[in-house]
């Protein structure tokens, strides 16, 4: 009996032992790969937990991603023509593309920032800047539709752009390029000296979120890199990286490389304030563009402002101080205390930075080390707090979680790299394939970050995806920051070129997300709200139709009396109150894109017929079990025709 | 007895019935609250949209208003005075009559919710855009269930009463509770004079 007692104890052991041995083989090799998944999987029909709002830099655009599932949502058209929306094509959205310079279909969309009060992400809109004809965009976020865009005059490369300060107070913009202000004709070698920056502070109506651009400070012709505003203590704050102290005009490369230091410009904007309610600006003359889209008009208005509040930073004293900051900067980056003020040295392998605290300290001191063009500059041992040092080759931007911890992406080592505010000591690094630009942490630009995720974005992709030709897609990085270290868990591919990124809590903004238009609050001059006020309207060469769609018909779908040489306005309301229920609507041969058209609203379109028929037109989305059949004719006769007007439907 | 005939009024307030129409493409449910006098969206636009859907299978468009908006709410206030005259004035044996004439014309309006409900369903336009046949051959009616939940096509119909019907009932049952009552205590009342 003991004998068989024995035995069983040792098979009994044994079993054990192997499903042990079972048990540890599933948890070091399945569980990796599959925990990586289980992170960023989102199941059918559930929603992410974030919002990514994600440049689409040469796109012109703005994307909209889920976190973490890496999800497109949708590719909001900012500054570039959208032919799928009519963006710039359709007679409503073309003046929002208006500037100085006339119509430009296209811009170079780079740093979103969305809405804060007291610090804290609000989701109420997203700015952004447009870096090639310096302009600034407002999406407002109950839409997902950009309402809103302000040309910058006296700037060029509006880089340093679009960051909002602590209550969207002011969107902030800088200048990249330095350049003559006013414009005129000058030798460009007489650049130094000659050339000036220009950083502009847009305000934001707090009800109705209006933009104003209310005054600019002029700086020396330094190139103005990127910004981010104080918080907290330091919250009244703007700071800027320079480069190009140099103010060489060619071969910038290697003639804006050779200062050791280069600036951040710290703005006193309070202080700003009070010159202005002081008198101390001068009104110089502008020509800018502002243009407004109205949700109710369904309309946008394009107006040429012509004159702009300037202030001279050379002039007037505590307005701007130079904190010098080793190679070239980059990013500009403030931690969620607002105490600490990051300057990414691209050219560089460690980061400086600097205290609030003591940058105070010394102005009080008035312990300067010179001046440039007038402007302090403070001791860099006065103003520093600390360094990271060896960090990594070219550090680019930095942004922070909300356990005291800053992320910074190293162009050249292509990693991200996590150290620890106050010590400055690197705890972490993570690769990036390959060459990564900005981060972004939702929150991680406001007092409160929520942490949890970083996102990447690359600047080359090369083999991480099937490869489609010499052009392959750029890339995002999605990391799990929640642990002691960083955990890569997904690549995806991004709109155009990403630069700078915002997110922010899904909760934030879906419960305001409008599903519909009110066709009874719809106030477009050119509306038929009701099938009773259809019409077809003869205006010399101009004919008006003022047409409805719905489930599954155009009223009208038949005209005639239209002529070759007429021009021909479409004005077309979705009588539709249902959500997700949008009609298309496109005329062949028409030099314009289609319409797509949400329930409630009303859009117009320009047809010039050409030639002599009869020529149809269809509902170009999905519409309905009868989309196939929602389709009409137009009949164009020769232009000496007298056939008078008419049209119809269903007779 | 004057709590019973006062309930009804909650008509006025609370709808009387409820239809809801379920389908994959609706996450949301569309859904109409019938009231005495009014057809009322449940969420906005939700009858429009109704209307859109069954314009397909020919059924005619939910009318703003039908004859029944005037006559219900005629019949309840009336009803209500009568009843509260009675309570007033009258033996508790009309309590009886009140109560099962308030649950005759409630059979009466239940019976023509039915006939509107059948022709919505079974008068459709000849030229309807999608026909349906059952099985027998004969043509698919869409009426939706007068109580209860049955499905139609890709839509699941649920038809139910809302919290104005509640209180119609209760207002009829206290009228009968009060007949009950009424009668004990005249019985009780007898006694008493018969025993003294």
């Amino acid at each position: 009996m003991k004998n068989t007692h024995l035995l069983a104890g040792i098979l009994l052991g044994m079993a054990a032992f192997l499903s042990g041995c079972q048990d540890q083989g599933k948890g070091t090799n399945g569980a990796l790969a599959s925990s990586a998944a289980e992170k960023v999987y989102v199941a059918p029909g559930e929603h992410d937990e974030f919002y990514a709002f994600v440049s689409g830099g040469f796109s012109g655009q703005l994307s909209v991603y889920g976190l973490p599932s890496g999800r497109l949502f949708k590719v909001i058209p900012v500054f570039s023509q959208d032919p799928e929306k009519a963006w710039g094509y359709n007679e409503e959205t073309k003046p929002m593309l208006n500037t100085s310079h006339g119509f430009i279909p296209w811009d170079d969309a780079h740093h979103p920032d969305i809405s804060q009060t007291k610090g804290e992400l609000d989701g109420r809109y997203v700015f952004i800047n447009g870096n090639n004809t310096p302009r600034i965009a407002k999406i407002d976020l109950s839409v997902f539709e950009t309402t809103e865009i302000i040309e910058i005059p006296n700037s060029a490369g509006n880089h340093s752009s679009a960051f909002v300060t602590e209550n969207t107070e002011y969107v902030v913009a800088g200048t990249r390029f330095s350049v003559p202000v006013p414009q005129r004709d000058m030798p460009i070698a007489e650049a130094k000296g000659n050339f000036k920056g220009s950083l502009s502070f847009i305000s934001v109506d707090p009800e109705d979120g209006r933009m104003d651009l209310s005054f600019q400070i002029l700086m020396p012709g330094f190139d103005y890199d990127l910004a981010h505003p104080g918080r907290g203590a330091s919250h009244g704050w703007m700071f800027f990286t320079t480069y190009n102290t140099e103010e060489a005009n060619s071969l910038k490369e290697v003639n804006s490389s050779q200062n050791d230091k280069d600036f951040i410009a710290a703005v006193n904007w309070k202080k700003a304030e009070e010159y202005i309610a002081e008198g101390k600006f001068t009104t110089v003359p502008a020509n800018y563009a502002h243009n407004v889209y109205d949700d109710n008009t369904h309309t946008a208005t394009s107006t040429m402002k012509k004159e702009v509040r300037v202030l001279d930073a050379s002039a007037l004293p505590g307005l701007v101080y130079f904190l010098p900051t080793p190679k070239s900067p980059h990013g500009c980056d403030v931690d969620p205390t607002g105490e600490y003020i990051v300057g990414n040295g691209k050219l560089s392998a460690d980061l400086t930075v600097h205290s609030f605290t003591r940058m105070i300290d010394a102005i009080e001191n008035e312990k300067f080390e010179g001046e440039a063009y007038g402007i302090p500059i403070l001791s860099f041992e006065d103003v520093l707090a600390g360094t990271v040092k060896q960090a990594g080759l070219g550090p680019l931007h930095t942004e922070f979680d909300a356990q005291g911890n800053g992320y910074t992406t190293f162009f050249i080592s292509s990693e991200v790299v996590k150290w620890k505010v106050g010590t400055w000591e690197v705890v972490d690094r993570q690769p990036c394939y390959y060459s990564v630009g900005h981060l972004m942490i939702p929150g991680g630009n406001s007092r409160k970050p929520f942490g949890k995720y970083a996102v990447a974005m690359n600047k080359i992709t090369k083999d991480r995806y099937l490869p489609t030709g010499p052009e392959v897609t750029q890339s995002a990085q999605l990391y799990d920051i929640s642990g002691d270290k960083m955990e890569l868990l997904l690549d995806f591919p991004t709109i155009g070129e990403p630069h700078y990124a915002a997110g922010i809590a899904a909760d934030l903004i879906k419960e305001r997300s409008r599903k519909i238009f009110n066709l009874t609050d719809n106030k477009h001059a050119h509306a038929t709200t009701s099938d009773a006020d259809v019409k077809v309207v003869r205006d010399g060469k101009e004919v008006h139709v003022y047409m409805t769609m719905i489930r599954s018909h155009f009223n009208p779908d038949n005209i005639e009396g239209i002529k070759v040489g007429d021009k021909v306005y479409f004005h077309v309301t979705n009588l539709e109150q249902d959500y997700d229920v949008p009609h298309g609507v496109s005329m062949i041969g028409a030099n314009t894109s289609e319409l797509l058209i949400m329930p409630g609203q009303t859009e117009t379109f320009v047809w010039e017929p050409k030639q002599v028929g009869v020529w149809p037109f269809y509902c170009t989305d999905f519409c309905s079990a009868l989309h196939q059949e929602m389709q009409g004719y137009v009949r164009v006769s020769p232009a000496d025709s007298s056939l008078d007007l008419s049209w119809s439907l269903g007779e | 007895m004057f709590l019973g005939p006062l309930l009804p009024l909650l008509l006025f307030v609370f709808p009387l019935w409820n239809i809801t129409l379920e389908a994959p493409q609706y996450p949301i449910p569309l859904g109409m609250d019938i009231y005495i006098n009014d057809f009322a969206d449940t969420h906005p636009h939700d009858i429009k949209n109704i209307n859109l859907m069954n314009h397909y299978v020919g059924m005619k468009y939910i009318p703003d208003a039908i004859p029944e908006f005037k006559i219900f709410p005629a019949g309840i206030l009336i009803t209500t005075a009568i009843g509260l005259l009675i309570a007033f004035k009258a033996n508790y044996k009309w309590y009886l009559y009140w109560g099962i004439l308030m649950v005759l014309i409630s059979a009466a309006g239940i019976y023509d919710f039915y006939l509107w409900e059948h022709d919505y369903g079974h008068n459709l336009d000849p030229k309807a855009i999608m026909k349906f046949t059952n099985p027998d051959g004969s043509v698919m009616g869409f009426q939706p269930p007068l109580f209860g939940t049955r499905d139609i096509l890709n839509f699941r119909a649920h038809s139910y009463p809302q919290l104005g019907a509640f209180f119609l009932a209760a207002g009829i049952a206290l009228g009968f509770v009060a007949f009950f009552l009424g009668k004990k205590e005249s019985k009780q009342h007898q006694l008493l004079v018969k025993s003294a």
